[in-house]
């Protein structure tokens, strides 16, 4: 049985299940255009996805089981009973897609490689061609050492980092960010998939898709101080990075509740799961309760009584950016 | 040929023999045009003909990785940077605000020493300096970032920048000062950027330069802890600071600062006998009001002495901050005015050609000491460091 329901912050997520009348509310809206135009649905739906044998008894991710949860987790998204109806709604043929990764934590917590194999791979079967995908990160040797096999040129999904093409020349600005943006978002796409990780920060509380932001930009050793705040929000504000992001995918394959974001394996565990969602705020909201019930779990403080509760997480809801919402009640929290 | 590269008070000076456009892709060229004059090849960037992978391959030099000198190790592979204010508490594998500092495994490194990514030779009216060799160059450096983000900063091209993001030239200390002496320059400076946050090449660097019979100047925003200053402008024979205002709401909002640490420098240098010089940006409706112009003069009287040279410098919109006008002439007169009233002996105007107020006059008999055209001292009188008129003595280093 599914049902939405709106949770208070102690059990949101607790209690979620989910929803089937929700899924047919949001069934018929047109995610892409609605992205498109920065409407944020009434009710932002955020999907966790999980699969306690995604990795059946070995430490790898199973491909095949990746597929079938990334097609759980994006039908539940779009209320569609298949997962190329799902994709249809939020790419068109011609899109150039963006897939901004996250693969500064090495090979122990970079964005799962079968996850972005299993995204390129659906992305094609809506229509794309596979030389309109890049798989990109700020650097390319990071890709390369977190496992990605670097390819340029031709008809195949291109992955490289913005080293290999630069930022642009001039400066954009929005509120306290002034930077120069990656030309493989500006030049080489104009759709965005966030596909971030899920893990603590030792500034900015966690880290996970507002934040994956910061690898668009020429200057992101600026943005740390006052934990990110507000330069996370103001830095998702840009209209370069706002009109092309429609889909957040974050890989909680692999979680880190402390000690980030480094990768400490002692302070991970496996979560085998992702979250979905077109509300970025209303996603990182979700992580971020993920993370902090694993601390508890753990009999460590909450990051607020570490003085680094993810503040720009707010930031990003408040009436001068209206990036999503944080409110719980206003999230539509749907587990599958 | 050479490329303008100092902060404000230099900016779009229509004299002197250094002129040239301040676009980005003009800066490039006159980069690869000086550096290959002055025999450092390949400073150049993509869009100059050098290509992105062979740029990737200097940038991968480990040559470039030293530890740093000014940090303290914490638990959890953190460390605490104790170079500038700020102090980042940087985790591994992350970097400080500065962008040029990297935690690898719990120990702190400076990813720029020997990392040049501009040199020029410089006259040393250019830092501004008026008051320490006039008429010399300088043979001048800079590496990629800064430990503050001024909005109006005029290279932040290089400034707010990683350094991996910046065409650089493999240049160590020795080679620095074989070129200063080979280019006849009297002075190696460390400017443009932040020379706080390459302190460890700047140290070794003024270390060669002695060896070799080479002075060491720094121009800089002062945002430096005590023992980091006394251990890296130790070693400099002058320096100028650029104290950007004298409100802490202005360092907070337009610098990413702090003023009372910037101020402990001034003070610190003072103890420390080293030449000094002030410049001031003035910056219009955002620092410019009567009030701090008189509080500055008066605390500049009170902590530093009358005899410091203090330049009032005209502001161009740059950057994050091409809303405001250009600092208008009288803006720039009445500070001088204001601190002249006060009673400082040597205040200039800067930034403005051809205006009185560049040359240095003898505050008792009033008379013409140093005539300046441009970036150019071109009449000095000045002679054992006094007045030739009525013997009032002018403080500096004049000769060589």
């Amino acid at each position: 049985m599914n049902k939405t329901h709106s949770a208070g912050r102690r059990d949101f997520l607790k209690n979620a299940v989910a929803g089937a009348a929700l899924l047919g509310s949001l069934a018929g809206r047109g995610l892409a255009s609605a992205a498109e135009q920065g409407q944020i649905p009434a009710k932002s739906r955020v999907v966790v996805a999980r699969d306690p044998q995604l990795r059946g008894t070995g430490s790898s991710v199973d491909s095949s089981r990746m597929f079938a949860l990334l097609d759980r987790a994006m039908q539940a998204l779009c209320g569609c009973d298949r997962p190329i109806e799902a994709w249809k709604k939020l790419v068109r043929p011609g899109d150039q897609i963006g897939l901004k990764v996250n693969a500064l934590g090495g090979r122990g917590i970079s964005t799962n490689l079968q996850l972005v194999e299993a995204i390129c791979e659906r992305l094609q079967l809506a229509g794309i061609k596979p030389g309109d995908i890049v798989v990109w990160d700020r650097d390319t040797a990071e890709l390369e050492h977190a496992g990605f096999h670097v390819a340029e040129g031709g008809n195949r999904v291109h992955c490289f980092g913005t080293d290999r093409v630069d930022y642009e020349q001039d400066l954009v600005a929005w509120g306290s960010v002034g930077s120069r943006l990656s030309r493989i978002l500006t030049q080489r796409t104009n759709v965005l998939i966030n596909v971030p990780v899920l893990k603590d920060h030792d500034g900015a509380g966690v880290t996970i898709g507002m934040k994956n932001m910061y690898g668009v930009i020429h200057n992101p050793n600026k943005y740390h101080p006052n934990g990110c705040n507000p330069y996370i929000a103001d830095l998702n504000m840009l209209p370069e990075i706002r009109t092309r992001l429609r889909l957040t995918i974050c890989d909680a394959t692999t979680v880190q509740y402390e000690g980030g974001p480094a990768f400490k394996p002692e302070h991970s565990w496996r979560h085998n799961g992702l979250i979905v969602s077109q509300d970025p705020v209303a996603l990182d909201y979700t992580g971020w309760q993920i993370v902090e019930r694993k601390r508890a779990e753990n009999g460590l403080k909450t990051l607020e009584a570490e003085d680094r509760a993810p503040r720009y997480i707010a930031t990003a809801a408040d009436a001068e950016h209206r990036l999503g919402t944080c409110d719980p009640r206003a999230i539509a929290a749907v587990e599958v | 040929m050479f490329r303008e590269l100092d902060m404000q008070q230099d900016a779009n000076s229509e004299a002197g023999p250094s002129n040239c456009s301040f676009d980005r892709r003009s800066f490039l060229k006159c980069a690869v045009a000086s550096g290959a004059a002055l025999g450092i090849s390949g400073v150049a960037h993509p869009a100059t003909g050098v290509s992105p992978a062979s740029v990737q391959q200097v940038q991968d030099d480990a040559r470039f990785v030293v530890e740093a000198r000014f940090y303290q190790k914490l638990q959890n592979l953190k460390i605490k940077c104790k170079l500038c204010p700020r102090e980042c508490t940087v985790g591994d594998k992350e970097r400080g605000y500065c962008g040029v500092r990297e935690n690898r495994g719990g120990s702190y490194y400076s990813l720029v020493h020997s990392r040049v990514c501009a040199a020029h030779v410089d006259p040393i009216e250019k830092k501004p300096l008026f008051h320490y060799l006039p008429g010399t160059v300088a043979f001048s450096l800079a590496t990629a970032g800064c430990n503050v983000n001024c909005k109006f900063c005029q290279n932040w091209d290089i400034s707010q920048s990683r350094p991996e993001q910046i065409p650089a030239e493999y240049a160590p200390p020795q080679r620095i000062a074989a070129l200063a002496r080979q280019y006849n320059c009297p002075t190696i400076a460390y400017t443009y950027s932040e020379p706080v946050i390459f302190s460890e090449f700047l140290m070794d660097t003024a270390d060669a330069g002695h060896e070799a019979g080479v002075r060491s100047i720094v121009v800089s925003n002062g945002y430096i802890q005590e023992e980091a200053l006394r251990a890296a402008y130790g070693k400099m024979d002058a320096v100028k600071i650029d104290l950007k205002s004298f409100s802490e709401s202005y360092y907070k909002q337009v610098v990413t600062g702090q003023l009372k640490p910037v101020l402990d420098t001034l003070v610190n240098l003072r103890k420390m006998g080293k030449w000094t010089e002030i410049v001031y940006l003035v910056v219009p409706t955002l620092n410019d009001s009567e009030s701090e112009f008189r509080g500055l003069a008066q605390w500049i009287k009170t902590n530093l002495g009358t005899d410091v040279p203090v330049h009032f410098t005209q502001f161009h919109p740059q950057y994050l901050m091409k809303n405001l006008p250009i600092t208008p002439v009288p803006t720039l007169e009445r500070a001088k005015a204001i601190a002249d009233d006060e009673g400082l002996h040597y205040v200039y105007i800067g930034n403005v050609p051809g205006h009185p107020a560049q040359n240095t006059y003898c505050p008792k008999c009033k008379k013409l000491l140093v005539e300046r055209v441009g970036f150019t001292a071109s009449n000095m009188l000045i002679k054992n460091s006094a007045c030739p008129y009525c013997q009032h003595p002018i403080p500096g280093v004049w000769h060589v």
